[in-house]
């Protein structure tokens, strides 16, 4: 198995499946400013999916454009964790969903910018920059909402509930992880837990919520098992080609 | 037979798509131009990831080059190291500010949750007491703010490091 293209696929998919996911916000946000700052954040999220499912391809070495492998895969083959995929609801849980992917991304980038893999560091250095943007907003945004209003606490908290067992799978690790950590590629996942756990802790106690104490996680997406949204967004994203193969603009 | 100093000028000559009073050498964007054998090679980089000029200005300066029968150029995108607004030059700010939008000015750590925006003066007039509408603006490298003063919407570069 080829575990740079791998691992490349899974990060590449966090971002272009949660760009998916906030672009359909567009034309729909509660205010005109968070709606342009969603479509901001996907166009960030969709520009990363880009260079890293570019990176992928040339990895890959099979002549694959990163719009091959972004348009062109069947459900199975897409390895985003499950986190991402889950629908948009409400504002609230737009917003907790991109701060625990946020708090996630944000320590993910800073560990990657140290990579042995040259492109990897570049790609993680540019990207670092946008995410501590989308950190800053979602973050705020949860604490807004949570030491807000009782309707707007009771609305996040239960989103966190529904969420939070869709975190673990975001730091579980397997034969790729432990190839690329012993050449330095990426690193401890244990140690971006931690960085994950601090941040979250934090913004979440000045919110006034509280982390549910379900044991039982998810797990599947790094191994393209999905939740049965993946399949209703993949219809979507991947139409134009389906339906006109090869097409441009 | 044009020297790599004609090709920076051409440069010059190239506007960004999306704020068109800066040119692509104000912007920061072409970060090296080098002559291999009897081709030119041009490095830009993007200033955000998604940022959906690129395209387009990969496509303007290869057409600028061609309107001056420079042809054998190879355009390379490249993410590292990594654009800031520190490559901004003094020429296009003065430009962005005279085009009634703000210049990048230093910002504090964006880390640091629910920290005041910074003081950014407006574009018309001058006054700092101006505030920040969204940190998202009508594109990727802009924030929305607006005058307290005169009341003129702007936007602001903000700044990236
Ligand atoms: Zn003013």
């Amino acid at each position: 198995m080829n575990t740079l293209f791998e691992y490349l696929v899974r990060l590449g998919d966090d971002s272009l499946i949660l760009g998916h996911r906030l672009s359909e916000w567009c034309g729909h946000g509660p205010i005109l400013e968070e709606d342009i700052a969603m479509t901001n954040i996907a166009l960030d999220l969709v520009g990363q999916a880009t260079s890293i499912l570019k990176y992928a391809g040339e990895v890959e070495g099979k002549g694959r454009s990163e719009d091959d492998i972004a348009f062109l895969r069947y459900e199975r083959e897409y390895k985003n964790a499950l986190l991402v995929e889950q629908p948009n609801d409400d504002f609230g849980v737009t917003m907790m969903r991109q701060f625990l992917f946020d708090a996630f991304r944000k320590p993910l980038f800073e560990q990657l910018t140290q990579s042995s893999d040259e492109q990897l560091a570049a790609i993680a250095e540019k990207s670092l920059k946008e995410t501590k943007y989308h950190l800053k907003h979602s973050a705020e945004w949860v604490i807004r909402l949570g030491d807000g209003t009782d309707e707007s606490h009771d609305r996040v908290q239960s989103a966190l509930n529904d969420l939070w067992r869709y975190t673990d799978e975001l730091f579980f690790t397997d034969e790729v992880d432990a190839d690329l950590e012993a050449k330095g590629i990426i690193f401890s996942s244990e140690e971006l837990k931690a960085s994950w756990s601090e941040m979250v802790k934090n913004v979440l106690n000045q919110a006034t919520l509280t982390i549910p104490d379900n044991g039982w996680q998810h797990d599947g997406g790094r191994r393209g098992l999905h939740s049965e949204h993946l399949g209703y967004i993949l219809a979507e994203l991947q139409y134009m080609q389906r339906a006109y193969p090869g097409m441009e603009w | 037979m044009v020297n790599k100093e004609r090709i920076w000028e051409l440069m010059e000559e190239v506007f960004d798509p999306e704020v068109p009073v800066l040119t692509v050498v104000d912007l920061g964007v072409v970060r090296e131009i080098v002559k291999i054998g009897d081709s030119w090679k041009i490095t830009i980089t993007p200033t955000y990831s998604g940022c959906p000029a690129m395209k387009r200005i990969e496509d303007d300066i290869l057409e600028k080059l061609a309107e001056h029968d420079v042809h054998n150029v190879s355009v390379e995108l490249v993410l590292a190291p990594a654009w800031t607004t520190d490559w901004l030059s003094e020429n296009g700010k003065r430009k962005l500010k005279e085009y009634g939008i703000a210049p990048p000015v230093d910002e504090v750590d964006k880390s640091v949750l629910f920290a005041e925006p910074p003081t950014v003066p407006c574009p018309k007039c001058d006054s700092k007491h101006t505030k920040m509408v969204s940190q998202f603006g009508s594109t990727a490298c802009k924030a929305h703010y607006q005058c307290q003063e005169c009341m003129e919407p702007f936007d602001y570069f903000k700044c990236l490091k």
